[in-house]
This record gives C-alpha cells, sequence and structure tokens, in this order.
C-alpha cells in the first residue's frame, strides 16, 4: 500500500473542476502551498483571491461570493478554518445556508512538530455543532479526490479535514463514494470498527491482528461524519452488538460522539472510543505522538477487546436476570 | 418649484412614514433596537428609494445593486423599506419578532424578499461585501455594492481585514455607510472604545473617504455618485447622524439603542412623527 498525501489529490481535483465550472472560486488564507490550493491558483488565478491571514474575513467573502452564485472552496489550516472563525461560519454560511465548502488540510495530532497551537483536535466538533453543515473526513487520498468532486455537485455548507502527511491507500480509484455514505472495507461478527480519516487504515490494521487472535472485525470507513450513516451503523452494530470508534481527533464531539448519540438513542450496544482524550497535543514526532496519545493499531485492538468484554458481561447480566 | 427640492420632499415623507413604521413595530414587538434605526432611516431611505437599481417584483434580478446591512439590529428601518417599496406586504411588518415570522430580530436570509444576507453578530457586512463586489467584478457586472455599518461595531478586527481586503483588490464597486451616531450600548463610542480618528483610519486603509452629514438628502446621493466616480478605490460614507433621530426625547439617548417605547412614549413619538422633520 503507497502512502499517498489526502492534499496533493484535493489540489488536483480543484484545478479539473475549474476547468469545467467556472463559477468554482477559491480562496486561501496564506496558506495554499501546504494545502495546495496553489494547484488551483496556478491554472485559475483569476478566480483564485488571496485574502492573507484574515481567516473571519476570508468566511465572510466567501459568503458573498456564495450568495451571488459562485460555488466557494475556501481553504487554510484546520485549526485556523474552525476555531479562529467560527462566528463568521455560523452566521454567515450555515445560518444562510451557503454553498461554501470549507476544506481544511493538517488537522489532527499527526501535523507533528508544529505542536498543540497547530493540531486541530476540535475542530469536527466545532463544525458538527453548526446546522446545515455537512463534515467529512475522508479516509485517504483517492477519497479526498472524490469527496472533492462530491462536495462541488453538493449545495449548501461543507467541512472536510484531511491530514498533513502521506496515508496509506485504502480505497481504489473506482471504489463508490457518497456524502453521507458509510462503506463496510471488511465484513466481521465480533466487533464494529468504526473509523474517520486516516484511523480507517489503522482500522484496517488492527483487525488483522485481531484475525490472528481469532476476533472477526468488521470495519466501517465512516467518512461522513455529518450526517451520520445510521443505517450502516446500527444494521452493523445489531448483528457485532459491540462497537469501538476511532478518530485523531477529542474523543468530545467528534465521531465517537456521533456514534455515541447513535447508538444509546437506537441501539445500546458497549461502545469504546479511540481518539485523544480530552486534551491538548505536542510537539514531536507523528508516530511517537499517535503512541503517546493512544491512535495505534494496538490501541484500537484492545478498546475492541474491552468492547467484547462488556458485551459479554452484559449478556451474562441479562442471563441471570 | 424646482425638481430636485420635490425629490427631497418625497424622501422627506417618506423617511418620515418609514420612522413611523420603526416606533410601531417596535412597541407592537416589545423589543427591538428603535435608537439605530431612526439614526439610519435616511440612508436607507434614499438609497431604496433614489440610488439603487432594484426591482422589488423580482427580488432575484441578477443586475441588482445589493444592499447588506451589517448593523443587522436596525432591521426595523430595514424591513420598513422593502415593505415600502413593495417587496412584501406592508400589513406583515406588525408581525416583527413574533413566533414563525419571517421578519426575525435580525435579518435571516431566504426567508424575506429583498433580504441579501444573514447579519446580527456584529462586524461582518464588510466582509460579506467584499465577496459581492468580487463576484460581480468576475461576471464583469456593473452593479454596485452598498454596506451599511453601525460605528460601534467597527470596533470589530474583522472590519479592518475587509478594508484591506477592498482596498487590495481595488474593489470601486464597494461603497460602505458609517452610520456615524456616535451611541453604542454602553455610551459614546469614544468613552468605550475611541473610533477617531476615524477618516483618517479608512484613508490609511487605501479607501476614498467621505464625510457628510447623513441626515441631509442631497449630500447622501451625491455622496453615491461621488463614490460612483471613484475609480480604483472602494468608497466610505461616514454619515454623520443623530440616534433616535425624529424623536425629541430619543434623540442622542442610548436608553434607546436597544429598548422600545412605553405606551406614552410611543403616543408622544407618534405624535412627533405627523409631520416632516
Amino acid at each position: 500500500m503507497k502512502n499517498v498525501a489526502q492534499r496533493a489529490y484535493f489540489g488536483k481535483a480543484l484545478a479539473e473542476l475549474g476547468d469545467r465550472n467556472k463559477d468554482i472560486v477559491v480562496l486561501d488564507a496564506d496558506l495554499g502551498g501546504s494545502t495546495k490550493t496553489s494547484d488551483f491558483a496556478k491554472v485559475h488565478p483569476e478566480r483564485f483571491f488571496q485574502c492573507g491571514i484574515a481567516e473571519q474575513n476570508m468566511m465572510g467573502t466567501a459568503a458573498g461570493l456564495a450568495v451571488s452564485g459562485k460555488k466557494v472552496f475556501a481553504s487554510t489550516f484546520a485549526v485556523f478554518a474552525t476555531g479562529r472563525c467560527w462566528d463568521q461560519i455560523r452566521q454567515s454560511i450555515a445560518y444562510p445556508d451557503l454553498d461554501v465548502k470549507i476544506v481544511a488540510t493538517h488537522c489532527g495530532i499527526s501535523v507533528g512538530g508544529d505542536g498543540a497551537s497547530h493540531q486541530a483536535l476540535e475542530d469536527v466538533s466545532l463544525m458538527r455543532s453548526l446546522p446545515n453543515m455537512t463534515v467529512i473526513c475522508p479516509a485517504d487520498a483517492n477519497e479526498a479526490y472524490k469527496a472533492t468532486m462530491a462536495m462541488a455537485e453538493h449545495s449548501g455548507p461543507c467541512y472536510m479535514r484531511m491530514g498533513r502527511a502521506d496515508f496509506p491507500m485504502i480505497t481504489g480509484e473506482d471504489d463508490e463514494f457518497t456524502i453521507g455514505k458509510a462503506t463496510v472495507l471488511k465484513k466481521g461478527k465480533d466487533v464494529t470498527l468504526v473509523g474517520s480519516g486516516q484511523m480507517v487504515s489503522v482500522c484496517l490494521e488492527a483487525a488483522e491482528i485481531l484475525k490472528d487472535d481469532g476476533v472477526s472485525a468488521e470495519v466501517i470507513n465512516m467518512s461522513t461524519v455529518k450526517p451520520l450513516d445510521a443505517d450502516t451503523l446500527l444494521e452493523s452494530a445489531e448483528r457485532t452488538r459491540c462497537v469501538v470508534t476511532a478518530e485523531e481527533h477529542s474523543i468530545i464531539g467528534g465521531l465517537g460522539s456521533a456514534v455515541a448519540e447513535c447508538l444509546s438513542e437506537n441501539g445500546n450496544q458497549p461502545l469504546v472510543r479511540v481518539g485523544v482524550r480530552d486534551s491538548f497535543g505536542e510537539s514531536g514526532d507523528p508516530d511517537e505522538l499517535m503512541i503517546k496519545y493512544g491512535l495505534t493499531k494496538e490501541d484500537i485492538v484492545f478498546a475492541a477487546r474491552k468492547a467484547i468484554d462488556r458485551k459479554r458481561k452484559k449478556k451474562g447480566f441479562l442471563w441471570r436476570k | 418649484m424646482p425638481n430636485e427640492e420635490v425629490e427631497f420632499d418625497f424622501l422627506k415623507e417618506r423617511a418620515r412614514i418609514i420612522r413611523r413604521h420603526v416606533i410601531d413595530m417596535t412597541c407592537a414587538a416589545g423589543s427591538g433596537h428603535p435608537g439605530g434605526s431612526l439614526s439610519a432611516t435616511d440612508i436607507l431611505c434614499t438609497l431604496y428609494f433614489k440610488v439603487m437599481k432594484h426591482d422589488p417584483k423580482a427580488p432575484q434580478w441578477k443586475q441588482r445593486d445589493r444592499f447588506v446591512l451589517s448593523k443587522g439590529h436596525v432591521a426595523p428601518a430595514l424591513y420598513a423599506v422593502l415593505a415600502e417599496s413593495g417587496y412584501f406586504p406592508v400589513k406583515e411588518l406588525d408581525t416583527l419578532r413574533e413566533l414563525g415570522s419571517r421578519l426575525q430580530g435580525h435579518p435571516s436570509y431566504g426567508k424575506l424578499p429583498g433580504i441579501e444576507m444573514s447579519t446580527g453578530s456584529l462586524g461582518q457586512g464588510i466582509s460579506i461585501a467584499n465577496g459581492m463586489a468580487l463576484a460581480a467584478k468576475l461576471d464583469s457586472a456593473d452593479n454596485r455594492i452598498y454596506c451599511l455599518c453601525g460605528d460601534g461595531e467597527l470596533q470589530s478586527g474583522q472590519n479592518w481585514e475587509a478594508a484591506m481586503l477592498a482596498a487590495h483588490y481595488d474593489l470601486d464597486n464597494l461603497v460602505v455607510f458609517v452610520d456615524r451616531n456616535r451611541l453604542q450600548t454602553m455610551g459614546d463610542t469614544e468613552d468605550v472604545l475611541s473610533l477617531e480618528p476615524l477618516a483618517d483610519k479608512w484613508s490609511a486603509f487605501g479607501w476614498n473617504v467621505i464625510e457628510i452629514d447623513g441626515h441631509d438628502f442631497a449630500a447622501i446621493i451625491k455622496a453615491c455618485e461621488d463614490a460612483k466616480r471613484c475609480r480604483g478605490r472602494p468608497t466610505v460614507v461616514i454619515a454623520n447622524t443623530v440616534k433616535g433621530r425624529g424623536v425629541s426625547f430619543m434623540e442622542n439617548n442610548p436608553d434607546f439603542h436597544g429598548k422600545c417605547c412605553n405606551p406614552e412614549q410611543k403616543e408622544k413619538a407618534m405624535c412627533e412623527l405627523e409631520e416632516c422633520l
């Protein structure tokens, strides 16, 4: 499996979209070289607007363009694309339900050396709580490409988050991607592993370890965190009867919370969340950080065992009754 | 009588009707922001009844000039102007702030014809207007973008981000009016967080600056014409106004920023607004 940066495919998709659709406009806050919106700027400079290090104005400008009929992509690092301008997104984009696609790169702890100030671990939570907002966390570069194309066809506000590093390519070029639809990457019967973003590939690795131990794990790629594909989740959870979520994000407000909300209102299967446990990150090598903050395949395996254990205890309790 | 005077009489009469609506609506709702609505009334009337190219029968007409009410809390004045223009029935003004009404406490996009953007969280309007002005440039359209800001909201940093961008992209199709009534919730703007020298700030940001009496119709019209002639730069019109203008006991009184009249006050206000200023 080769490792590829999601943002490279995002930039490529954006440039292609620009050729096809003259209404596509891209806004940058002085990070286009990193987010790869520079790929669009190279071929469509007249529709690329540099807004400088001023994200609040960038979001408002995006809204003004969108309300005038443009399809706007506004891009910067996840920290600055969400928390820095949350009220602007709320008031000027989500509330009027405008066609603005906020695309963030450098999410999560794998940003590495830059440290906590640049490691967005709350962005999904911030965006998920906004009415009208769709939240997409593509699992790899192929999905980043397809999600970009899908957003161009979608009407209304979207938030897409991508990492900085090169991640394993786990989906094929021809695999289907639909906003709001989860995909089952591996069938299993003992536990459901639900991943988002780069943690989907880690879930697949964890499933291999579990398989060696005789545990059959189902792996779901929940690439749209909002709206959550409850049908796919509940269908799986009803069969396996326990669930693990894995995300490179705080366990508060992100995928783990979304799945917990869905399960507690519908199925009540035991759930264990893998994610950053209510703390800021720090500087370090991405791999070291993933270990320190509990985001490895071993952490998912441990969580799966815990979930299965709780399922068994629950069954015993019911039996004793 | 020369044509101009007839025109000003028409605007004066319109402004008087709008001011009466503002008092009526906020009293019926039991809340709202009459003070700022009254200071902005003459600017709004001049824009909608004289300056702007728009068609109430076709609110989505592509070539229309656009208006963003950055100071969203003066929605009563905007609603009254839109209704009197023919965007929706005047009778609907009575529903301000009611459950299910299209006349939300602050403007809400997509509900009421003529509302170009949701506003209310202050400091965001110029950015929206920037986006509209960029879109017009991209489309080589000759429509113009107008934005009305409060003076107090200029304390918010986003305005100055927006001011930089508008100048950087030479948005000469953009005109920002500042309703300089010098009062905000907690008192005089210069005591709360001083804005002066305000004109110098805008000049330093690269804008064409025009200062006028914001209750002088001729001056408002002339400012818009001068802005049109100014190439390569956005224009800001610092319109010196009186908060609560038109009702003696509301004028320059910060108490009426976010509070409506009681029944006796209402009677007195409506009485004063029987005749043109």
